[in-house]
């Protein structure tokens, strides 16, 4: 069982199709997998879906994919920071899945969960029902929305073992577990690698079997907001 | 007379009680944490925090700790962190008390609409949508008419919704409303402003 590769484009290696459905962890700039990001730019790979809650910056993250025309259609809830984006889904070169936040986590989750759809009342009334059975459970409408079962899962955690098992850091965790959970195959960056035994058991957020291959490296980790307060308000 | 974003602001954080998980939108409902007093208030962020500490001081920000804004903020003492899938699960589960959002229009049926203007720049609904399908209660604040003077709460939404029938009460700055059968009640009305104003300045029906 190894897991651990040696850089993001051995990690990647014989994973990769033109076509593919991609899901991806992250939160904004937040926990983004950006040395894998940087390596599907590098192999060239195209027409590809993912599955994301947001599509990056301009040049940094998701918008690296976007910059290069190797993305067809993004699931997102949230796209506005990126002018690069607009351009492309106003032009029509670009198809654009909307889902409210808590849906999007939670069909994927679903999917890594085996479970092939699941009914919600977020949207009911909205136009995201359009199109969705609607089925009724003590007396109120709920939406049928599908589990997202992605090829390949790209996320970022703070530190694992060889054998996958991982910790996440602060808000850094958000769609990471699971994105990671449903895909058929998930790489994972980490910023430390660690023997087994390492890392505490009881404190493991994702259990390796949801790791299948693994690097280390250093991590840009741009800050989208930066918001402060001065001393003297303390 | 009228009151401006902080008075809306320390309004809205009356509606707060002891020991309530609360969600905070972004604008002015982002001001009411500065208002909640000795109120033992636990902030939400549904990018996976419970526990929402201030901004961080020069030099201390942490790119691996930021709001739903995509902020940089601090942890508090009783912080927790989790994925997205169990901080929706919380919010559609209807574990959060009270969701305090801004609007673009709200109806007397309670629909809200504020996530895109069809022929405008469309950025997502965000996690909008499932906070006010999910939380014990929805609060919206926002400016009673737009900056054509028009009025923004509405017999009925123009917008594209962002839920149908789930806002409990409005705050704006002339007064505060709340959505019951038939359409809206007055609870109260700014300083300066009389019930006349708010009806004038109202399109909604009010009972």
């Amino acid at each position: 069982m190894k897991k651990v590769y040696g850089s993001a484009a051995e990690a990647l290696d014989g994973l990769l199709q033109d076509g593919m459905l991609i899901a991806a962890g992250g939160f904004g700039l937040c926990g983004i997998p950006e040395l894998l990001i940087d390596a599907i730019v590098d192999s060239g790979v195209k027409d590809l879906t993912v599955a994301s809650n947001n599509a990056g910056v301009d040049g940094f993250g998701l918008g690296k994919l976007l910059d290069t025309r190797q993305i067809k259609k993004m699931m997102s809830s949230y796209v506005g920071e990126n002018a690069e984006f607009m351009r492309q889904y106003l032009s029509g070169e670009l198809e654009l899945e909307f889902n409210p936040q808590g849906t999007l986590a939670e069909r994927m989750r679903a999917g890594g969960a085996g479970i092939p759809g699941f009914y919600t009342k977020t949207g009911v009334g909205t136009q995201i029902a359009e199109g969705k059975e609607v089925k009724q459970f003590g007396g109120e409408d709920y939406i049928l929305e599908e589990g997202i079962f992605a090829d390949l899962a790209i996320v970022k955690a703070w530190k694992a073992d060889t054998t996958g098992n991982c910790i996440f850091r602060k808000t850094a965790r958000n769609f990471n577990p699971p994105a990671a959970m449903c895909g058929k195959v998930c790489v994972m960056e980490v910023e430390e690698i660690v023997e087994p035994g390492t890392l505490d058991p009881d404190h493991i957020h994702l259990p390796g079997i949801y790791v299948h291959r693994l690097i280390q490296g250093s991590h840009e980790k741009r800050i989208e907001q930066r918001t402060v307060r001065k001393r003297e308000e303390a | 007379m009228a009151w401006d974003r902080n008075q809306m602001a320390a309004r809205a954080a009356q509606e707060l009680e002891d020991g309530m998980y609360v969600n905070l939108g972004i604008g002015i409902p982002t001001l009411v944490a500065n208002y909640v007093g000795d109120k033992d208030i636990t902030l939400q962020s549904e990018n996976g925090m419970l526990g929402m500490g201030p901004f961080p001081f020069e030099g201390e920000e942490d790119p691996d700790l930021i709001n739903a804004g995509k902020q940089t903020i601090t942890e508090l003492a009783r912080t927790s962190y989790f994925d997205s899938a169990m901080s929706f699960g919380m919010i559609r589960g209807g574990k959060i008390a009270a969701a305090i959002l801004g609007a673009m229009e709200v109806a007397e049926n309670g629909d809200l609409a504020n996530w895109m203007i069809p022929g405008k720049l469309v950025k997502g609904m965000g996690g909008a949508m499932d906070l006010v399908a999910g939380v014990g209660r929805v609060i919206v604040v926002m400016d009673h008419t737009n900056k054509h003077g028009e009025s923004k709460v509405l017999k009925e939404c123009t917008l594209p919704l962002t839920g149908k029938g789930v806002v409990d009460r409005i705050i704006t700055n002339l007064g505060v409303l709340d959505v019951v059968e038939g359409g809206l009640r007055i609870v109260e009305c700014a300083e300066g402003v009389t019930e006349d104003d708010l009806r004038a300045a109202t399109q909604a029906t009010i009972v």
